[in-house]
């Protein structure tokens, strides 16, 4: 049994471990990813850890020219945008995730449907390592 | 959707006075300069003359000031800047929508007695940082999940928009309509920053093209030009640069006063009749990608407190930070039946001579969005056009008596709605 809080921190240390976990309501079994504290449907706090399989399909997607200072580390800017997008789960959940293994310069290229499976992106060095959730196509 | 909440104002409070800086980038002028200009043309507007020490508090919206200029605590400064100091100023923040949060707690606090007589506003100054600094500015207001995602604010639009277009069939050169509407609106507006058609920016890039002797595009239309990369390069695919929001720094304010007051400051106030504010989730937990859950909230909330419904609404100005924001925007309001709005765009509806004239000051594509200063800004337009006092943009062929403003925080974390009457 899961004992961890059902908090970001929890879900980001769950990812180190290339793990995509959610909370399940121990009462009427919503699934939540990630992780809440209540549940929206029936209002317990009884959760439970879920992990998620990681397989679904593009919901939505933008390729950014212009970013955030973290993203222009990694070498990404106006000449090489990058794909950031929304993936509805198996589990009929959405979730949003960078969109690795497309031409985001070729926006056009990429479809909305497209079959997608998570993979986790380790960035960073020590104390800065974090891991970022990503979807492939499948 | 309409008239399914009941809640009242306990009393009734009117605008008398509104006033907004000139929106642009401004390297003379800080905030408290543009919030003087705003400030000075309220107390100028109030018909039967006003005497600013009969405020007796103020809310002011300033969405990052910290970020962007490092200073915060606006409440204190703008009390000493317009002399309310020693009495109550207050900074609200709920992103691009801090300073109708201003106007909903000035409301409430006429509304509930506690004051008679209170003045909300904002400012915002952008302008002083780089395109990347203001982006990771703004970015802070996205939703956690879409920040580490990689999302900034035009990204999480994007997203929107191409699930917009794979659900209904729309495509960029519908956005477009929207882009070039506004551009037609502005030059009309004193005030705007970009007082340009795209007819007029093409020009300009065919006589730099020329100037250099390098070769002339030959566009046939606004819409080649625009899906032309050299003149409107991509942000986040699918928002290109004219699907953007420029930086902008400005400032605004209405005076707001209980209804049995409004006549002694002027014969023509303007009521606030229905207001609604709702919060989103973001998109992994909000219900529709293609719609705002809290302009949903904020819709049904102020329809059913003034008993009004989508079709007595005559005019509005929505938070169209970018193209396809207006777009969901009219159909989360009702002005169109979701799927159907980028149609009606598309034939003209939302120009200033179609039936549901949307944006008539250039809207922050053009007028310009200092964040904190744009919800007040929206409602000094809906003053000026239900008075017949917006000069060559007014909305003609129509007596105006319903007008209405939509405002947007975040990414859809906050939507306002606030719905206002001339008698
Ligand atoms: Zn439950």
């Amino acid at each position: 049994m899961e004992e961890r809080p059902f908090s970001d921190i929890s879900y980001r240390k769950f990812l180190d471990e290339e793990k995509l976990m959610g909370s399940k309501c121990g009462k009427c079994g919503k699934i939540y990813v990630p992780p809440r504290h209540f549940c929206h449907e029936c209002g317990s706090s009884q959760m439970e850890w879920q992990e998620i399989k990681g397989e679904g399909e593009l919901a939505a997607y933008t390729c950014i020219y212009i970013g955030p200072a973290f993203m222009a580390k990694e070498g990404y800017g106006r000449k090489n945008p990058y794909c950031t997008g929304v993936v509805s789960l198996a589990e009929g959940l959405r979730v949003v995730a960078r969109i690795e293994g497309v031409d985001a310069s070729k926006p056009e290229s990429i479809k909305i449907g497209m079959p997608m499976k998570a993979t986790f992106l380790h960035r960073g060095e020590g104390e800065k390592a974090r891991t970022f959730l990503a979807f492939e196509p499948a | 959707m309409a008239g399914k909440s009941k809640r009242k104002i306990g009393r009734g409070v009117a605008i008398v006075g509104a006033g907004m800086s000139n929106f642009g980038m401004f390297p003379d002028k800080d905030s408290k300069d543009l919030f003087a200009e705003a400030f000075a043309e309220m107390l100028a507007s109030v018909d039967k003359g006003f005497d600013p020490a009969d405020i007796q508090a103020a809310w002011i919206g300033n969405f990052s000031n910290d970020f962007f200029v490092h200073q915060a605590h606006w409440g204190p400064i703008i009390a000493d800047l317009t002399g309310i100091a020693p009495k109550a100023v207050t900074r609200t923040e709920g992103a691009c929508a801090s300073s109708t949060l201003a106007l909903r707690d000035g409301l409430m606090a006429i509304a509930s007695g506690m004051y008679d007589i209170v003045l909300a506003g904002g400012v915002e100054e952008m302008s002083k940082c780089t395109t990347e600094e203001v982006t990771e500015g703004l970015a802070l207001a996205t939703s956690p999940y879409e920040g580490e995602a990689g999302y900034t604010f035009p990204g999480v639009f994007g997203a929107l928009a191409t699930a917009y277009f794979h659900k209904y069939g729309a495509g960029r050169e519908h956005l477009m309509n929207i882009t070039i509407k506004s551009h037609e609106n502005a030059p009309l507006n004193p005030k705007a920053q970009f007082k340009q058609t795209i007819r007029d920016l093409m020009e300009a890039k065919k006589a730099r093209a020329a100037k250099k002797g390098e070769p002339v595009p030959d566009w046939a239309d606004e819409k080649e030009a625009l899906f032309d990369p050299s003149f409107n390069p991509p942000v986040a695919w699918p928002m290109h640069l004219y699907d953007c929001c420029p930086i902008s720094d400005g400032a605004s304010c209405v005076l707001l006063v209980a209804e049995e007051l409004a006549k002694n400051y002027t014969d023509n106030p303007i009521y606030v009749v229905g207001f609604g504010q709702g919060s989103g989730r973001g998109l992994h937990a909000c219900p529709s990608l293609t719609s705002f859950e809290a302009n949903k909230q904020a819709a049904a909330e102020a329809y059913g407190m003034s008993g009004l419904k989508p079709k007595d609404v005559q005019f509005a100005e929505v938070h169209d930070c970018f193209s396809i924001a207006e777009l969901i925007h009219v159909e989360d309001l009702g002005f169109f039946p979701e799927g159907e709005g980028y149609k009606a765009i598309a034939e003209g509806a939302t120009r200033r001579d179609g039936r549901m004239p949307i944006n008539t000051s250039g809207g922050l594509k053009c007028k310009g969005h200092p964040v904190g200063a744009t919800g007040t800004a929206q409602m000094y337009e809906v003053w000026k056009q239900l008075r017949g006092e917006a000069g060559e943009r007014q909305i003609k062929g129509k007596d105006l008596y319903i007008g209405a403003t939509q405002n947007l925080g975040g990414t859809g974390g906050t939507c306002t709605f606030t719905i206002f009457e001339r008698r």
